[in-house]
This record gives C-alpha cells, structure tokens and sequence, in this order.
C-alpha cells in the first residue's frame, strides 16, 4: 500500500505545462505556461472555445500528447517522467470519456467485451471476476446487463452510447476522470441525464473531475471551481458561482453574454463578440485576448499578464480587470 | 400574425421507406409564415425539423412521398416544375444550412460561388456582380471582402464560411430565409454574431425567416412565433412572448427546464426528460410523448391529441392535460 497523502495536497497539479504541435514550418501553441491544481474530490470545469487547448491540456495531463516542458503531478507523482509500465499503472487511476460517444466505441465489438477491456489491460485474470465488475457497472450507469453486454454499439443511441463509455472508464475504479465534452453530441433532454448520472457516479465513486466543455451554462452546472482558457493560456480560475456573478477577466464577461437565455423578455445585446480568436500559430504579442477586447491598449500588447488574485479564490490574467 | 402570409404549410405529410419500414418523419404539419416575420421551429435530433424544411424547400430524398400542400407567394411549390423550383430556390426562397463546409462548394473561391449565384438569378454582368458581391461580403462582417473573393472554402473560418453561406443565401433578396441550425456547428461567440447578423439583416431586408434550431435559447429572443416538433409533429405553437409566459405542452416545459440555468448553484440536479424519443418506424397509438410524460394518464395512451386552441387561436397545444400554471413556477 501506498502512503495516504494528506488531503489538503491537490490530487492533480499542472504546472508550466507547455504543448506544441509542429505542422510543416509552423507550430502551434496550443498549450502555453499553464499552471492548474484540481482538489481530491473536487470538480474543475474547463471552458474556452474550439482551437483553445482545452482538449490537447486534458490529452497532456494523461500523457497521450507528450508536452515540451511542464510537469503533471497526479497524487505526488510526476506522470511527465514516467514511461511504459508505470505510467499505464498510473492511467488505471486517470479515465478519460471523449465527445462522440458513437465513434469512442468499437462498432465491431460487443458491450461486455467494450467494457471488460480495461480489466484485461489491467491484469483482471478471472473471467468470472470481470463478468461481475462488468455487469455492475453497468447496472451503475442504467443499463440493464443481461440486455446490453451481447450488443453491438450500433444499437444503441448517442445517450446510451455515453453510458456504456462512462461504465467503460469506471469499471477500473479510478480516482480521476477527464470528461472531454462528454454531453456536447448530446441533444437536451438526454444532456441532463448524462449530467446527472456524472454527479451520481462522482459521488457513488468518490471521483475527481476535470470537465472540459465549450457550454459555459453546462460547466457551472456540475463544477466547483471553473478555468477559461483562451488560445492556449489561462484567462480566470475561480469558484464557479464567484466567476459568473463576478468575471474578473473580459473574456470570461464576453462568454457569459454571448450564451442564448431562453428568456424572450432578456433580449439579446447586439454585437456582445467582437471578431474571432486568431491563430494559434501566431498568437498576439502580450495578451492573446487583446485584439477581441474592449480594454486593450499599449500594455497588453506588450506585457503578458500573470494570473493575479482578484478575490479570495478567484485569479485572473488581465491588467485592466473589471474587478 | 400582422401582414400577409407568405408561406403556408398545409397538412404536410412526409414519408420515408426504411429496411425497417415505413417512417413518417413529418405527421400532419401546418404553419404559416408571413411577410417580414421570423418563425422558430424547435426540436431535438430527429423530429422531422430538417425534413419539414426540406419539404419546403422541395428537396426531400429522392425516395421520400410528399403530401399536403406547400403555398409560397401565391403558388403551390409541389405542384411546380424542376425549372420553376430552380427558378424560385436561390432567387426568393433561400437556405443556409448547419455545416457550411458541405454547403459550399471546397473547390470554386467564394467569388466564384457568390458571383454565379448573382448571374445565374438576376442577370447581372460579372463587373456588377463581383461589386454586389464585395458588398454582400461586406454586409455580413467579413473583413477585406475583395481578398476572400479569391479564396476557397478552406482558408476560411467556421464562422467566416457561415458568413459567406449567409451572403449567398441573401445575394438575391430572398422573400424567405430558411436557416437550419445556422450556429449549430460554431463556438458561442460566433453563434451570437451569426444570429445577430441574421436578424440585422432580416428586418432591414423586411424578410421572412424560419429558424431551425434544438435550443430553445436561441429562439427565445429572436423570433417572433415558435412552433415545437415532436416525433414528426407540432406539438405546441405559439406567439414568442405568448409561449415562453405559459407553456401548455409538458414536453415544452420539460424541454426548456433541461437547459441548465447559469442563475442554478452548481450541483443542482436537473429536471432530466426521462428515456428517449419513440423509434418512427414504430408509431405510437397515444400522444407520442406519453411514454415520457410525467402527467400522462391512461387516455394519453390510447389517443392522440390533436391541436387545441389556448387563450388564443394564435396558441396552439397538443396534449390531454395541458399545463395551467405559468412557464416559471416550478411544478
């Protein structure tokens, strides 16, 4: 057995975390200077719009993308420095469910075999064994599993589809999952049930979740704390309810406006965005937010702003915040 | 409705042969649009939203059957001719769809897509096209507009490709802009420029628009009727205002109660519409919602409702216990 840690030590710590991709003569800064602490037991929502590097950050943290330089601290260890059967040890406590809950599944193979694969990968010898752990997960998720571990993916729908990939990154028991989008394919009624089966498992589990999502309404629906990114950087990191009663960074105000109410009486303010993010190729000297921004001049084109505290829990990376 | 109607759709049947069987993707629609005004029509992933527009439009698949009539501007569009759809599509009817990277066409610039369309439908000689194209492109906030004109789909955005879809739909001042999940495919701040841009450009046109979405959010403050679908039919239609105060429908109210409210703590769990929409290939006897409707009693079995008249002929429900308290107070 391992040493408890103590509880106050963050079970996942990202720190300087950098990711480039090398197209042709180009690269692209898809990940730059991050640093990110998720708590044991706590949910971290990650927002930022397509092309931000919210996909390649959760990718990095699981070590599916190697980063240039960083550190990824889970439970003390630093996954950046392990290699082959430590590090596969390692991914059996870190779970990753993806977007397409269609295309995450292999439409030649049967539901029990879909979701007895990590057990196998992980050594489960005993057939027997992971009939079991199969069948109860999957009760877990809502499935009924005499009805569903003969099946192929390809009779079931997208709903169903993400519960059969959510008992998949479950049937191993691990600490930490990494949802990228996982309700974005979804339509909305079978968006809240796939949100709340997460909040059941998280609590039934005892999980930590880093949720990575574009829908900033669906993000503080299940998060504590919650991260925007934009183009690779961290904008603001704060309590959830604190960062949309209060957004520190412009960023975050304009992603909070541009969401639709469903309230007709709320009418919508014309032209809240203003132009599209630039290429990650070729970010902005200083802030990367500064050509959308209202509040830029001179010195955010050319002084990259640090996260600063703004208020009790809430940093933000701007020099003319708005609290 | 003020004005007159422009586009009325009347018993609208659509059905599809499957290996399955028979699927009825549209049951029994009517609406009407008129002149300069925006209907929303709202509905999840397979309930007949698209091939109700497709219908309009007189493009179904090949193999669908069509009954009930389609009148646009005085004419029946079913009864018309291939060359006289032609004629019409583009030029007073117009479309833009969800994914603007198949609605273009990947190897003609966007010059030579918005400068055809312009020829082919009003005639113009390609110097007076390619200035109204420059305008066009400029209309619809596309930076440096003579450079785009010589580029191709894929040098562009989502956002900006959405634009350019927009400025071909608009090229011809179109009577009636269909626009299918416009902003479905882009980020949030694109998709409220895109919808800003589409109402801009509606009332300055004095256009009619149907726009198609899944999120009732995006209808909310920009239309001015909404009419929801269900399995293939409307279930609840209704004046904008009149629809968001006192919904009527269970399925209406359970749809808007899933969207989760930046106002809500974290946490909270949401009102989840419990199972899935009926197989189409299988139709059910009763109110095709019952199965998931947590007020349905034994008739809703054994029934369909049809359409009943609320406070007003202008709002319209599908349902045996229709809702009596407002939208807003939770049940």
């Amino acid at each position: 057995m391992m040493l408890q840690p103590s509880p106050s030590e963050p079970l996942l710590k990202v720190e300087n975390l950098v990711v480039e991709y090398v197209v042709g003569a180009k690269t692209v800064h898809a990940v730059s200077d991050v640093n990110l602490e998720v708590a044991r037991g706590e949910t971290l929502g990650l927002v930022g719009e397509s092309g931000c590097g919210k996909s390649t950050l959760g990718r990095a943290v699981l070590q599916l993308r190697r980063p240039q330089s960083g550190k990824v601290l889970f439970d003390g260890n630093d996954l950046t420095a392990m290699r082959g059967d430590a590090l596969r040890k390692m991914r059996q406590r870190v779970q990753l469910i993806f977007q397409d809950p269609i295309a995450s599944l292999n439409p030649r193979r049967r539901i029990g075999d879909i979701v007895a694969e990590p057990l196998i990968i992980a050594g489960v010898k005993d057939p027997q064994k992971r009939h079991q752990m199969v069948s109860d997960v999957l009760a877990a998720v809502g499935l009924d599993p005499g009805l569903v571990m003969g099946r192929l993916p390809h009779e079931f729908s997208g709903g169903q589809c993400q519960r059969i990939s959510i008992a998949r990154a479950l049937v191993l028991n691990p600490e930490f999952i990494i949802c990228d989008e996982p309700v974005s394919a979804l339509d909305v009624s079978i968006r809240a049930q796939i949100l709340n089966l997460l909040e059941e498992m998280k609590a039934r589990y005892g999980l930590t979740l880093l949720f990575i999502a574009h829908d900033l309404a669906v993000v503080k629906a299940v998060s504590d704390r919650v991260a925007v990114m934009y183009l690779g950087r961290l904008c603001e990191v704060g309590p959830s309810e604190q960062l949309f009663a209060k957004p520190a960074h412009p960023y975050t105000a304009l992603l909070i406006e541009a969401i639709p109410v469903p309230d007709p009486d709320m009418r919508p303010a014309e032209a809240v965005a203003v132009g599209e993010p630039p290429s990650p190729i070729a970010p902005p000297s200083g802030c990367r937010f500064r050509t959308r921004c209202p509040r830029a001049d001179a010195r955010c084109a050319a002084e990259v702003p640090e996260l600063r505290k703004v208020a009790a829990g809430q940093y933000a990376a701007c020099h003319y915040p708005l609290i | 409705m003020t004005g007159t109607t422009l586009l009325s759709v009347e018993n609208v049947v659509v059905d599809l042969p499957t290996p399955r069987g028979n699927l009825r993707a549209v049951d029994r629609v009517n609406l009407t649009v008129g002149a300069g005004q925006t209907l929303g029509v709202v509905g999840e992933s397979g309930c007949g939203k698209t091939m109700l527009s497709r219908a309009i439009l007189q493009l179904l698949p090949k193999k669908a059957k069509l009954g009930g009539r389609v009148m646009f501007d005085g004419q029946d569009l079913v009864s018309l001719d291939r060359e006289a759809l032609r004629k019409l599509r583009g030029r007073s009817l117009a479309v833009v769809f969800q994914d603007p990277m198949t609605s273009l066409n990947p190897v003609l610039t966007i010059g030579t897509q918005l400068i055809e369309t312009l020829q082919a439908h009003l005639e113009l000689d390609i110097a007076a096209a390619r200035k109204r194209s420059v305008e066009l492109l400029t209309a619809v906030g596309i930076p440096a507009p003579e450079q785009r004109l010589t580029q191709y789909p894929h040098q562009l955005s989502g956002g900006m490709r959405q634009r350019v879809a927009i400025a071909i739909a608009l090229s011809c001042e179109p009577k009636l802009l269909i626009a299918d999940e416009p902003t479905t495919a882009l980020d949030v701040t694109i998709q409220a420029q895109i919808l800003d841009l589409l109402a801009r450009e509606q009332r300055r046109r004095h256009m009619a628009m149907i726009l198609i979405t899944h999120d009732l959010g995006v209808v909310a403050g920009r239309t001015d009727e909404v009419a929801v679908m269900y399995a293939g039919r409307v279930v609840e239609r209704a004046p904008t205002l009149a629809l968001f105060k006192k919904m009527r429908m269970p399925y209406t109210e359970a749809l808007l109660a899933a969207i989760p409210k930046l106002d809500a703590a974290p946490h909270t769990v949401l009102p989840a519409i419990s199972g899935r929409p009926p197989d189409p290939t299988r139709p059910i006897k009763g109110c095709s919602f019952s199965p998931r409707c947590r007020y349905a009693v034994a008739r809703c079995h054994q029934e369909k409702p049809g359409l009943t008249e609320a406070e007003t002929p202008a709002h319209q429900f599908a349902c045996f216990h229709p809702i009596e308290m407002p939208a807003t107070v939770p049940a």
